[in-house]
This record gives C-alpha cells, sequence and structure tokens, in this order.
C-alpha cells in the first residue's frame, strides 16, 4: 500500500474515534450540549481529508502515521475543549481551519524543496528574536497569568513565541550545518553569533516570565549542537551554564522562587501559590485508573461554571483529560506522543543532508520537550511552567504553530523517501 | 550525526515515559490520600452522584440523614438532608460542597459512598461507573436512643455543655449531645447563621464544638470516683478506713479546704473513705492523694481511658484526650511525684480536666463490675440491597478495677444519692448511683458543674455524665436533673412512675 492510501486508512480510525468522543460527550452532557456536536467529527474528517489531498499532491512519500497521529491529538484536544466549554470549542475548531490551511500552504510553496530556506538562516534567526521581543515592546504586549508573551492584534490575541520557536530551529538547523565542523574543534569564534542569538533569547524569556519557553528554547539549542557537533561536553557545558543561569535568576526572580518552591512543597501551599497543581492533582487522581468517562468528569461545583482548576482547557487540559479518561486513556495519549517523536527521530535518520537532519532533530525534539516541560511540571517532574500542550491544548498559535512543525516533517520525510526510492 | 540522533532520540523518549510513570503515580499510589484530604472539594463534589447512604439512630427508628435528588447541568446529585437536624448534629455532623464533611459523616464516609469492600464489590463498583450506573452508598444505624438523645437535647438546651449516656455492659452511646447546638441543614447555604449563635453563660457559643467529646472540664468532685477506685483497688484503702476532717487538709505547709467558705468550711470530723465520697470531702480524698501518691491516681486514669482518644466512630480530632493539661497540651508528667500536686490531684482540680464521654465511661466502668467497654456509636452498616456489611461487636477494652471495688464504688455512689450530696435527686423506683462535682474555673461564683451517674445501682441499664460550662449552683442540682432525666428516658416506664422528691 502506498504512503498515502495508509495515511488515509488511519485518518479514518481517528475520524471514528473523534465521532466515539463527540458521541460520548453528547450523551453524557445532552442537557448542556446540542446535536450540533455529532457532526463535528465530520468536519474535523474534512478538514483532515483536504490536509491528507494536499500532502498527496505535494509531499507524496511523506511519514503516513505523522498527519494521524497529530489529527488524533488535536482530535482528543477539541473534544475535550468542547466538553468544559463548547464555545471554545468553536474557536479551536476555527484555528484548526486555520492551522490546516497555513500547513497546506507550507507544503504546497516548500513541496518542491525546502532546502531554500538554509540560504534565509540568517533572517530566520533575526525574526525569531523580533517575535521573541514584541510582546516586551510597551504597546504590543499584554500580560497573561504573570508572563507577557501575547501579543495583541485587534480581537486576535496571539504568541509570537511559537513561531519563533519554528524560526529558531530553521536557524540553527541552517548555521549549525554550514558551522559544525569548526564549532567541534572548538573554535569560539563561530560560537560567537549562536551565543549572542542565545544570550538576547534568553534575556528576552527572563524579562518576559516565561520560563517554560526558556527552558524548551535551551533544551533544543543543546540537542541540536550535541546531533550537529558529536560534542557530549557541549551538553554538560551548557547545561551547567543553565544551572549557573538559572540559580542566578532563582535569586533574583520571586517568580521563579515560588515555582521552585511550589513544585517541592505544592501541598503546603493548597490555599495560594500551590493552589492550582494541587487541585490538578486532585483533578488526576480522582480519574483513577479508569476514569470517569468522558463528559463525567467533576470540575466545577454543582451548576458553576468556575473550574477548580484554573486555565483547565490550556496549560492543564491534560489534568482533566487524565481525570476523564483516566491512567489508560492519559498513558495511551503519551504513548502517541512518543510515536509522534520516535517517527521524528526516524525521520531524522534517514534524510542524507545536515540540514534535513538537523531540522527534522530540532523540530521532534522541540515537540517531545515541551510536551514533557507542561505534562511533568503537572505531575511533578519539574518546576511548573506554563506551556501548551502540543495539538491538544486549547490556543490558536500553538495549534497553527504545531502544524506547521508537522509540516515540516513531512517536508523533510517526504525528500529523504525520495531520494531512497531513487536510489 | 546518526549516533548522535539515536542517544538523543533515547533520551526523548526516556523523559516522555517519566510522563506515564508520573502520571501512574497519581492516578494509583497517590489516590486514596488526595481523596481523604479535607480542601479536596472536587472529590467531595464528585460523590455527590454517589446515592449517599443514609444514616438512622438505633434500629432504624428515626432518620438522621437522608438525600434530596437533583439534577445539575444534567448531572444528577445527591445532597444531603438531614430530617430532625437538631437530633444529633454533633454526631451526624454534614456533608456539604462548601464546608467538607464533619461527624459520622466524615469519619464513615467510605461506608456512606460504598467505597469499602472487598475485590468483587470494588470490581463491580469499577465497573458500574463505566456503565454510567449511579453508586449506591451503605445506610448506617447508630447506636443513639431517640427517646435518650432527645432527651439530652431538651435538657442542655440555653446551656453551655455536654452529656454523654452509655449502656455499660455493651459500649453504646444512647446519648451524646452538646450545647448550644446548631442546624445541620443550615451549613451549606446559611452558615452565617451558625456562627450568630449565642448562648448566655458560653464563653464562646462555638455551636459546631461536640462540648461532649472535645470539651475539656476540670472533672472536679466527680474525679474522686477515680481516686476512690485507686485507693480500694490497689489495697491501700478500704471504705470503712477511717479518716480525721479538721475542713482542710495541710500540703506543701498550706491548707486546703473543704468545700464552702474557706475561712469557715464545712467540717465532718472523723469520717469513713465512703462517707468521704458521700458527703464529697476535698481533706479525705487530699489525704489519700499524699498517701499513695499522684501516679498511682494517674495510673488508675489511664486504665479509666484518661490520656488517650476515646476512639469512637467520630473523626479523630474532634476527640479529645482527658488528662493533666499543660500551656493547652495533654501533659503526662515524667514524675508525677515531684510534678503533680497529689492532694488537689485527687478531687479533680491541678489543671485535671475531662471531657463528658470520658467521665460517662468512668460511670460505666464501675457500673460494669469494673470492666470498662469500648463505646461505639456505629451499630450497624447495611448495603443498599440489605445485607449487613458490618456489625460492631462489644468490646473489652479491659479490666479497670476488681469486680469488688466496683461493688463498693456503686454503694458508695449509690449512698450519694440516698444521703448525701445528691439527694435532691432521689425518688422511689430509681435506684440512682452518682456522684456530683463543681470545679472551680478562676471566676468567683462561677462553676464548672458535673453529674455522673448509673442506674439501676444493682443491675445498671446506663451510665452517663453531665458537664456544664459557668454555673452559679452546684453538680446536684444544675447537672443532676440532666442527668436523671437521660437516665429516665433509658430506662423501661414502669421504673420512673415514682417522680417526688
Amino acid at each position: 500500500m502506498s504512503e498515502r492510501n495508509r495515511e488515509l486508512l488511519n485518518l479514518i480510525v481517528v475520524a471514528m474515534l473523534t465521532a466515539l468522543g463527540f458521541a460520548s460527550v453528547y450523551i453524557a452532557r445532552q442537557s448542556v450540549v446540542s446535536t450540533a456536536s455529532l457532526s463535528y467529527a465530520a468536519f474535523f474528517f474534512a478538514l483532515y481529508l483536504v490536509a491528507h489531498f494536499v500532502a498527496r499532491y505535494a509531499v507524496p512519500h511523506a511519514d503516513p502515521y505523522l498527519l494521524p497521529m497529530a489529527a488524533l491529538l488535536a482530535a482528543v484536544g477539541v473534544t475535550e475543549i468542547y466538553r468544559l466549554n463548547p464555545d471554545n470549542a468553536f474557536k479551536q475548531g476555527l484555528w484548526i481551519v486555520i492551522a490546516v490551511g497555513v500547513f497546506s500552504a507550507t507544503l504546497l510553496v516548500l513541496g518542491r524543496d525546502y532546502r531554500v530556506l538554509e540560504s534565509y538562516k540568517y533572517l530566520f534567526g533575526l525574526s525569531a528574536i523580533l517575535l521573541l521581543v514584541l510582546p516586551a515592546l510597551p504597546g504590543f504586549g499584554t500580560t497573561v497569568n504573570g508572563a507577557r508573551l501575547w501579543v495583541r492584534a485587534g480581537p486576535l490575541q496571539f504568541q509570537p513565541g511559537e513561531l519563533a520557536k519554528l524560526a529558531l530551529i530553521v536557524f540553527l538547523a541552517g548555521y549549525l550545518r554550514e558551522k559544525r565542523e569548526v564549532i567541534a574543534q572548538g573554535r569560539l569564534k563561530d560560537l560567537g553569533p549562536l551565543l549572542v542569538i542565545w544570550g538576547g533569547a534568553m534575556l528576552v524569556l527572563v524579562e518576559t516570565n516565561d520560563l517554560g519557553s526558556g527552558l524548551l528554547y535551551f533544551g533544543v539549542f543543546l540537542a541540536m549542537l550535541y546531533v550537529a557537533t558529536a560534542r557530549f561536553a557541549y551538553v554538560i557545558a551548557g547545561t551547567v551554564l543553565f544551572v549557573i543561569g538559572s540559580a542566578g535568576v532563582y535569586r533574583i526572580s520571586g517568580h521563579v522562587r515560588d515555582r521552585v518552591d511550589v513544585w517541592l512543597h505544592a501541598f503546603q501551599h493548597a490555599d495560594t501559590s500551590g493552589y492550582q497543581l494541587v487541585q490538578a492533582r486532585y483533578a488526576i487522581a480522582h480519574g483513577g485508573i479508569g476514569g470517569t468517562g468522558l463528559g463525567h468528569g467533576t470540575f466545577t461545583a454543582p451548576g458553576s461554571s468556575t473550574t477548580y482548576i484554573p486555565y483547565l482547557n490550556t496549560d492543564f487540559i491534560f489534568a482533566a483529560l487524565a481525570q476523564e479518561l483516566g491512567l489508560i486513556g492519559a498513558a495511551g495519549l503519551l504513548l502517541v506522543y512518543m510515536l509522534f517523536v520516535a517517527r521524528g527521530f526516524r525521520i531524522a535518520l534517514l534524510t542524507d543532508d545536515g540540514f534535513s537532519k538537523l531540522l527534522a532533530v530540532g523540530l521532534t525534539f522541540a515537540f517531545a520537550l515541551q510536551a514533557f516541560i507542561i505534562v511533568g511540571g503537572i505531575v511533578g517532574l519539574i518546576p511548573l511552567t506554563g506551556i501548551t500542550m502540543p495539538f491538544v491544548s486549547y490556543g490558536g498559535s500553538s495549534v497553527v504553530a504545531n502544524f506547521v512543525l508537522l509540516a515540516g516533517l513531512m517536508l523533510v520525510s517526504n525528500r529523504a523517501n525520495t531520494v531512497r526510492g531513487a536510489t | 550525526m546518526n549516533k548522535q540522533i539515536t542517544r538523543l532520540a533515547v533520551g526523548a523518549l526516556v523523559l516522555l515515559s517519566a510522563l506515564i510513570v508520573g502520571t501512574t503515580y497519581w492516578q494509583t499510589f497517590a489516590v486514596a490520600g488526595l481523596a481523604d484530604r479535607q480542601d479536596n472539594a472536587l472529590a467531595r463534589v464528585a460523590q455527590f452522584t454517589v446515592n449517599r447512604g443514609k444514616i438512622y439512630t438505633a434500629r432504624g427508628h428515626v432518620p438522621l440523614a437522608r438525600n434530596e435528588k437533583r439534577k445539575v447541568d444534567g448531572q444528577t446529585y445527591y445532597f444531603r438532608k438531614y430530617p430532625n437536624g437538631y437530633l444529633a448534629p454533633h454526631v451526624v455532623g454534614y456533608s456539604t460542597q462548601s464546608r467538607s464533611r464533619a461527624g459520622i459523616e466524615r469519619s464513615q464516609n467510605d461506608y456512606l459512598t460504598g467505597a469499602n469492600g472487598d475485590f468483587s464489590s470494588v470490581t463491580q463498583r469499577e465497573l458500574d461507573k463505566l456503565k454510567g450506573v449511579t453508586l449506591e452508598g451503605n445506610d448506617l444505624l447508630l447506636t443513639l436512643s431517640p427517646r435518650a438523645q432527645q432527651t439530652a437535647v431538651r435538657q442542655l438546651a440555653g446551656k453551655c455543655g455536654g452529656a454523654v449516656a452509655i449502656e455499660p455492659q455493651t459500649g453504646r452511646i444512647l446519648a451524646l449531645a452538646s450545647s448550644p447546638t446548631y442546624n445541620p441543614n443550615a451549613v451549606e447555604k446559611k452558615f452565617s447563621a451558625i456562627t450568630k449563635i449565642r448562648t448566655r453563660g458560653c464563653n464562646f457559643a462555638a455551636p459546631l464544638l461536640d462540648r461532649a467529646t472535645q470539651g475539656l472540664y476540670p472533672p472536679g468532685s466527680t474525679f474522686k470516683v477515680v481516686t476512690a477506685a485507686a485507693a480500694l483497688d490497689s489495697g491501700a484503702y478500704k471504705p470503712t478506713s477511717e479518716f480525721v476532717d479538721p475542713g482542710y487538709c495541710e500540703e506543701y505547709g498550706k491548707r486546703v479546704s473543704n468545700a464552702g467558705n474557706p475561712e469557715s468550711p464545712e467540717t465532718f470530723g472523723t469520717v469513713t473513705l465512703a462517707q468521704g465520697l458521700q458527703h464529697s470531702i476535698n481533706s479525705v480524698f487530699c489525704n489519700i492523694g499524699k498517701q499513695i501518691g499522684a501516679g498511682k491516681i494517674l495510673e488508675y486514669a489511664k486504665r479509666f481511658g484518661f490520656y488517650a482518644t476515646p476512639d469512637v466512630e467520630l473523626p479523630a480530632d474532634a476527640q479529645s484526650p482527658s488528662g493533666l493539661y499543660r500551656k493547652h497540651k495533654l501533659f503526662a508528667p515524667r514524675d508525677p511525684a515531684s510534678q503533680v500536686d497529689p492532694g488537689r490531684l485527687a478531687f479533680g482540680q491541678e489543671r485535671m480536666l475531662a471531657s463528658p464521654l470520658q467521665m460517662a465511661m468512668v460511670a460505666a466502668t464501675v457500673a460494669n463490675h469494673g470492666v470498662l467497654m469500648q463505646p461505639h456509636l456505629l451499630q450497624q452498616v447495611v448495603s443498599p440491597d440489605g445485607k449487613t456489611v458490618h456489625k460492631v461487636k462489644p468490646e473489652k477494652v479491659r479490666r479497670v478495677i476488681s469486680r469488688k471495688t466496683a461493688a463498693a464504688l456503686t454503694q458508695m455512689m449509690r449512698s450519694v444519692v440516698t444521703g448525701g450530696t445528691a439527694t435532691n435527686l432521689a425518688s422511689s423506683g430509681l435506684d440512682l448511683a452518682g456522684k456530683t462535682g463543681t470545679a472551680e474555673i478562676g471566676v468567683n461564683g462561677k462553676y464548672d458543674t458535673w453529674f455522673i451517674a448509673f442506674a439501676p445501682a444493682n443491675d445498671p441499664k446506663v451510665a452517663v455524665a453531665v458537664a456544664l460550662e459557668n454555673q452559679t449552683g452546684f453538680g446536684a442540682t444544675t447537672a443532676g436533673p440532666i442527668a436523671k432525666a437521660i437516665v429516665q428516658a433509658v430506662l423501661p416506664q414502669r421504673s420512673n412512675n415514682g417522680t417526688s422528691r
């Protein structure tokens, strides 16, 4: 069976699962939601069919599992968002339409050869910095939940950081491909531009209090540096630098100190700074192994619309899913993430040029690390930092950026498979 | 680069699998601990979808808690209603969304929500959950006797204090009341009404406080029963042992006076130990205390249950242990001989504090021929399909004093009513044995007053303790009539006919 036919088959399975999800929410909450919900699955299937046909035309040999997995994650997310607040699900649906549009455009524009991006690497580096600085500029940015990382443009609100992440990966892939030998030899001069861009990015992050993204970018940077230079010492040096930097930030920033304190002693701050985390754990624990079932979870007092967990449908959507789907569902969801990541690394292995490898590694690792940072924060492996769960969380910029990430991986994969087929 | 990519891939997958491990922790090992936390509103609210078990008095006669089914946003909830809400709010407690749970509602939550049980019933429960079937809890039958309980509540009304009645042979708690009281139906939505409750005589009204189990008062002369038990049971004295009472007893070079004006206290001359208890003579007990020592008295107090939570089926933090207190903390002296004043301890002062439940246990032990039975409030747990899930059997805690000592104490306590400090409570047909207590609380003319009793003395069916705060009268005239009324409510009608004084 050809790649695209396999993809289509998988998408049909995803569509059936989506229909099942919406149906169970509908059954559980008939009095609150309308029958329209039953048509949502069909709508999403149609949307993914569009993406599929674009892929069939632009990247015929791309990995057939990535799109269905992304579709599944997005469907799980939108189902849960729908269960929590149907209005938000409608908005999220619109964002998914936009995201699929951007995804298709990316495939169509870059389908012939995405490697042209490499020649624009400094442009990407610069725009990454610009995008990161944007929210910090007066007049543009707005502060949400203690972090200044939003830009308001009329009725729209978006997080430029999500796109900056992708731009940075493109820059790093290009730059490291070109300089990897010299950097590996340890010439400090060649590390210069990297450090400058990094220093800038980190400063902006500290300034905007967006620690989750700081960790994400730094992790991706180290991972790509390691893959490019094969020097594990750089990873160690980088980690040491990061620890020193964090210790410094810990000393000067009350925000960071709070986060660490809450991480270590969440239950001692159950009424104040640890409230959100403690409530999230109550929610997760309540799900147990089997979960309460979609639509049967408890997130509010009876008749109230205020959820016990603030930001339930964005940063904390994992807590909602873990309660309703239980350990079985939550572990399943995490397994989908793992499969996606495994496929991503497989693409990096299969492709034969340095830029493509680094690009695939960067995109895949960013995806993995982002999931780790938010879920790890909720379950207590690391301090909690607000960041979206890829494809699942409510939030437009996040969904769009992740579909672009998906497009990137499919582009690299298509080329790898085409070249291999030709030789 | 492929080697590095493979390593990185392994690293990333390890990180992600750690997430599964973390989630597993919260959804398996941590579940029970988190669900029990008082601030877990989510688990509490979720349990409102369970058709919670109902609560009744003994043999299911009077309903104390039932459910009101209501649909909110398509979800069926079972909210709690308390018919006869004023009957036993301190025992039953409440189960609300806004203010957590208290009383039996809290301590027996697992039975009430059906979360107890063996493997097969747990499996069944999980299946029901998946099927969306409403989960059913178990009903509880308490030991409370409606008549005794209602009498206790009515008698305490307008006063500040607590009362407990126990069936001596079984440890069943027949009545447990505290005043001021509150309406448990108001806790959810009209809590401010509860906080506004004021009762004359109370320093702090605190209606949610269960004075019967959490209230700690100086036991005063009722503690002489414990001292007498120690004196007789240790073999140091006999009921006929003689004392010379000059109206006071000398301790540390100072006079400790009998009741009355310290300048001219009551004086009895040569008396026996039995007469000492009958007339509640401080000097007699002061001398006993000096003779046998504080250590011996405390040793017997512990045997009666002091220095331990009574362990009835209420939340542990709603049961205060009785004993010596220092700076609001239970104080167990390492060397009682040097740290405790034995003379004052012997008649229930000297920082000794006791709950009504504890003193009822003392009376019940004497009544049960010297054996302390585990007091309990829960009688039976009945599953939704009518099967008995759990039945509480009478359980012996220990033999506290010998049968002979108990018999001697019974005679002495009987004489308190027939010809001692509580003759006002004597009535034909009611063979009452008791002991009065009027404890100084450091405010002139104000006392915490007590009466502990059991009846009929020759074949006790009920033991009671009543404590009242801030009284101007004596134990016999304030707490005594309440205790007597509760005793009469328990005993069959025929022994109640003669109520003349």
